[in-house]
Formats: structure tokens, sequence, C-alpha cells
């Protein structure tokens, strides 16, 4: 029987030789990771079910990164980092990555990449609706509730209704004015934020196989922004020298069948795309940059697991080089080990970290900071009336902070030349 | 499960996402503490934007000011219910403000899920439209054997789709108990 690459991952994940979509099957789990926000109460869940005696069904399956309310003088939200590490120590856990530690890792879905946690071919579940951002990987990932977790750790089982698949292929060369950001942004204005639910979204296409893992990822990571349970991309030698450089564990790849049954499929043609926006409050509330150039900003955004990856800082610097940003804009690097790289990776022979700094940008710790508003005391956190253009991924009311503020969603090079002019500008205009 | 239950009707429109239903700073509550989880109930539905807040006229709060238990049991709301983050906290604080019947024309899976699984939410899907039939406060009653949704201010009946493949999930209370019930997991 012909199969898409999700529907044989997930055979082999339950153990059968074929699975349909529709089906409820039940998944033998390959990594679950959690982290602070539902992390502690995943592990309550977990102790109430299971009784003081729990145990871990596979330690050395179990991720842990605190990333989301890390610089915060909440107590709450310390708290809540207490209890991971209390959890840590007394389960001897081998891949908790402690706040304030060198094992310090910041955003999940991008330390699980640079970990080597991202494996072609297996199943990886977490308490993150981003968790489709591993399926860059040629995996299956999904995000799951705190029952669902803690019914994992318990058993490394959970039940999933097997998906149908619908398929985007990208054809063409990307223009040096377009990132995998607005090609997402593209596809969600086309099927809205509710187009793929309970279905797993495709890439592929020469365009899609050009792209580097970083941008990938931010395709992957985007899927759940149209309801997607997943969203994979095939492994190709790209994929390969990606873990060959931080892993010497085995893998299958894993592809459609050329005769696979799909939902549904879109075609593109990436050199006819335009730079894209999605407007507020919105994922799917599309427009192409032009149509709204001249919107006036208070703030700009670079970062979280959609665009604060080396990739996006890179295109930001292109820009941002021997420019002023007129409105407050805030890098915040995904990772530590982003942070230490933008000191590293220089563009016209200086380093990413001193472009950004001489632009006047406010260079944050990495975590996932405001993309999801968090705390009162976040850094860049959207407040009162405040226009922002962030390089995230969601801008539903109140997201980001403030309810009263109006989040636009682009691209790092749409985000960069909107922070030199202090109005929504075409990357176009500066390349 | 009761076979029927009755209450007042809050509604609202499409794509309401988990940031609405309970806004980021507020996860970091306990959700095991008795008293501090009461903050789940208070905050339920707090980033709705105000007109569309309590459907058709909007303006009114699920919760009240300084309440931790909402005047409404059952939310009648459009498509896409749900959607963004993994959060469970969006389907508890429902539950918590004592709300546990959701009707929406469809969910994003992940809060679907942890509805059912949490045993938080029996989350129904109508059959035709609602959220422009149905006004917020109107008194209701819920026919779980039948699957109807009763208007008892007018005595309109609307059908709903069987809960299908997750009803034995509900029924049980939640994934937990319904991996008892079948032998998958030991009782503790």
């Amino acid at each position: 029987m012909p199969m898409t690459i999700t529907e044989k991952i997930l055979a082999k994940s339950a153990g059968k030789k074929s699975v349909t979509p529709g089906e409820n099957v039940w998944l033998n789990v390959d990594v679950l990771m959690t982290h602070d926000v539902c992390g502690p109460p995943t592990v309550q869940i977990w102790k109430r079910e299971f009784g003081e005696k729990a145990e871990i069904w596979d330690k050395n399956k179990l991720v842990i990164f605190p990333d989301h309310y890390i610089f915060t003088k909440n107590t709450h939200a310390n708290r809540n980092v207490s209890i991971l590490r209390e959890f840590a120590d007394q389960y001897n856990l081998p891949n908790y990555y402690d706040v304030g530690t060198d094992r310090y890792k910041g955003v999940c879905h991008i330390a699980l990449a640079e970990e080597a946690y991202n494996i072609p071919g297996t199943v990886l579940f977490g308490t993150d609706s981003h968790t489709c951002t591993s399926g860059a990987f040629g995996m299956f990932s999904t995000g799951v509730g705190n029952t669902d977790a803690a019914f994992i750790l318990g058993t490394g089982k959970i039940w999933e209704k097997v998906p149908e698949s619908m398929k985007f292929t990208f054809n063409g060369k990307l223009p040096p004015y377009l990132t995998a950001k607005d090609l997402i942004l593209h596809i969600l204005g086309d099927i809205t934020t509710d187009g793929a639910t309970y279905r797993a979204m495709e890439f592929d296409g020469e365009a899609v196989y050009a792209l580097p893992m970083e941008e990938r990822m931010t395709l992957t990571n985007m899927a759940i922004e149209a309801g997607g349970m997943s969203g994979i991309i095939a492994a190709d030698e790209v994929t390969e020298a990606f873990l060959k450089q931080r892993t010497t564990k085995s893998y299958e790849i894993f592809r459609s069948d050329a005769d696979a049954k799909y939902f549904s499929t879109y075609t593109y043609n990436v050199e006819k795309l335009e730079p894209t926006v999605a407007k507020p409050h919105s994922p799917d509330n599309r427009d192409i940059v032009r149509n709204v150039q001249g919107t006036k900003l208070t703030k700009c955004y670079i970062g979280s697991c959609t665009g604060g990856k080396m990739f996006d800082f890179m295109q930001a610097a292109k820009i941002l080089i021997n420019n002023k940003v007129k409105v407050p804009t805030f890098v915040v690097p995904a990772s530590t080990d982003i942070a230490a790289q933008l000191e590293v990776e220089t563009y016209k022979g200086i380093s990413l970290k001193q472009i950004l700094q001489d632009a006047g940008c406010v260079i944050a710790q990495s975590s996932c900071a405001a993309c999801l508003g968090g705390p009162a005391d976040t850094i860049g956190r959207a407040v009162d009336k405040d226009v922002v253009i962030s390089t995230t991924n969601r801008n539903f009311p109140g997201r980001m902070g403030s309810k009263q503020s109006e989040v636009y969603l682009a691209s790092p090079l749409t985000v960069a030349a909107s922070a030199v002019t202090g109005v929504i500008t075409d990357p176009r205009d500066f390349i | 499960m009761d076979k029927k239950i009755s209450g007042f009707a809050y509604v609202l429109g499409n794509n309401i996402d988990t940031d609405q239903i309970i806004p980021a700073e507020h996860l970091v509550y306990s959700m095991s503490d008795e008293e501090e989880s009461k903050k789940y109930g208070q905050f339920a539905l707090s980033s709705v934007p105000k007109k569309e807040a309590g459907l058709p006229h909007g303006g009114i709060p699920f919760v009240d000011e300084g309440k931790n238990t909402s005047l409404y049991n059952i939310i009648i709301a459009g498509a896409n219910f749900g959607c963004g983050s993994s959060r469970e906290h969006a389907p508890y604080a429902i539950n918590k403000a004592g709300c546990n019947v959701v009707i929406a024309e469809s969910y994003a899976r992940i809060f679907y899920r942890n509805a059912v699984d949490g045993g938080f939410l029996v989350p129904y899907e109508c059959e035709q439209k609602l959220n422009d039939k149905i006004h917020t406060g109107d008194k209701l009653e819920i026919d779980f054997e039948r699957n109807l949704l009763i208007d008892l201010s007018d005595h309109r009946e609307f059908k709903l789709k069987p809960l299908g493949d997750v009803l034995p999930i509900i029924e049980a209370g939640g994934l937990f108990e319904y991996a008892r019930k079948t032998g998958m997991i030991k009782t503790v």
C-alpha cells in the first residue's frame, strides 16, 4: 500500500506494517520533551496517577529545557524552574538543562536540534504546540498537553489519530528578499488557521530542499498556526550533514511513495511570491508588505523558535549594517549557542553582535521572552497600544502582552528593514 | 457522566485561541494547590476582546471581576476553538470556572485532546452553526444520550455530532481512568 512519510513513520512507531488516515493507533514514543510552563503540572499529574513510587519509562528519552519564563522576578515562574530542578535531582535525569548553569540552552525547539534529539524516522512528543518544528528532520513530532505527557512519562506510549497529509511544493529559486517565513505566511493566507487541523503538512520541492535546516525549521514550526498536527520535510544530504556534526546515532530515512494519497496538494513558484506579513490579529491575516508599508511602528522584535536562529540574525544584519534603528528593537537569540555564535559569525568582516549593537538593538538573553508576552517584567513585551513587527509566530489578541497592542508577523528581512525606517518597509528597499 | 445537564449559555465567535482562554502571564500558578488553582477560574476567557465577549452584544465577562467561577456553564462557540498553544491550562481554566461543556463548530487538535484526556470538558461539535442562534444567557439543556441541545427558552432543538472514538475516554473521565479500565495501566 502506498504511504506518505508520516504514515510510514507512524506505522513503524505503532509496530504495524501500514496505517491509514483516521485510524487511532498507540505509538511508542522516542523522545518526550517538556519545559518550565508545562513540566511541573506534567510531573504532578504523573505522581498523582502512578503514585509516589512512579517510575519514568526511560530517563534517557526524557528531555527538559526550561525556556519560557526564565529572566523574571516573578516568584511563581521561578518556583516552576525550582520544581523542575528538584525533579531532575530526585530522579537523576541525564537530559535536564538547568537555568544558571553552562548547560542552559534556551528555546526548546532549537535546543532539540542543537543537542541532536531530532533524529529522522523517530517520534517526538512535547508539551508545546511548536514541537512540530522537529519535523524538519524527517520525523513525526507534535505537541500535547500535560495529561498526555504524564501518560507518556509513565508508559512511553500515547494514542494518536493517523493524520491525512497535505502536500506543499515550492518550485523555483528563492529570491534574496524572501525567507521561509514568507513562504509559510503565504500558505497560512491560503489555508487559514484551521486549514490543516488534524493533518500533517508535508513540504517538498526544489526551493524547500535548497533551504538550510534552520529555514526548514521555520516552515515546520508554523504548521501549528494552520492547526496542523505536524509539519514534515524528508531528510536529505543537508539533514545528514547537520546530524553528522552533532551525533553518531543511527537512523532511518523515510520518504513518501510517489503514489501516496494526499488530502490536498498545493504548488507554488517561489520566484512569484512577495515579502509577506500577517496583519493583526491572526497568523492567517496575510498581506504583502507593499500593501501595509508605511504603517507606523513602536517596537520591533527578532527572536523565538520561529525567527531567532543564526540564519534570521544573518538576514537582519545584512540590512542593519551601517544603519540605526528608529524604534526600540529587541533581539533575542533563541539559544545560548546562537548567542555565542553571534560573536563569531561575521558579515562584511564585522561580527553579527557588533552589527546589531551598532544599529542600536537591545540584545536580550536566550529564552522564549516576549513571543508569548510572559510575566510583566519580560523584556520586549508589548505594552499599551504598541504596534509591533515581529519574527515570531502568533499575533492573536494579547499574544505578546498588552491586549491593546497590534502585532504584525514578518520575515527577519522585513523586520530589520522596518526597524531602520520606523514604519513597515519592504526589504527590497534595502537589497 | 450525567445523562443531562442544564445551565446558561456563553456565546463566542471563531478562532478563540488559548491566549484568549488563559493569557500566558497566568500560566505560573499551581494546578495542584487547591486555593491557588482557583486563579485559573478567575482568569478564564479573560483575554477575549470586549466586543466579542458574550455574543451577540459583547461586553459580558465570562467570570465577573473578583469571582473565581462563571455564571455560565455551557460555551457555544464558532470554528477552531482552542487554537494556538498546547497549554492544558486552557480547558482546565474553563473547567475551574465551573463550565464542563463546550459546543463549537470545530476544535484545534491539542485543545480537543486536552479537554478529553484531562477529563475537563465534553467537546461537542454542532451540526449547524449555533453561535448566531443562541444568545449569551439563554437557558439550555444538553441531552447526552440523544446528542441534543435544547434551548429551554423556546424549546428549539439542535443536533450535536456524536462524540465518536473519544466517547469511552470521556465516559471514563479522562485518559488515565480509561487506561485503568482497559487494563493498560495498573491501579495505584
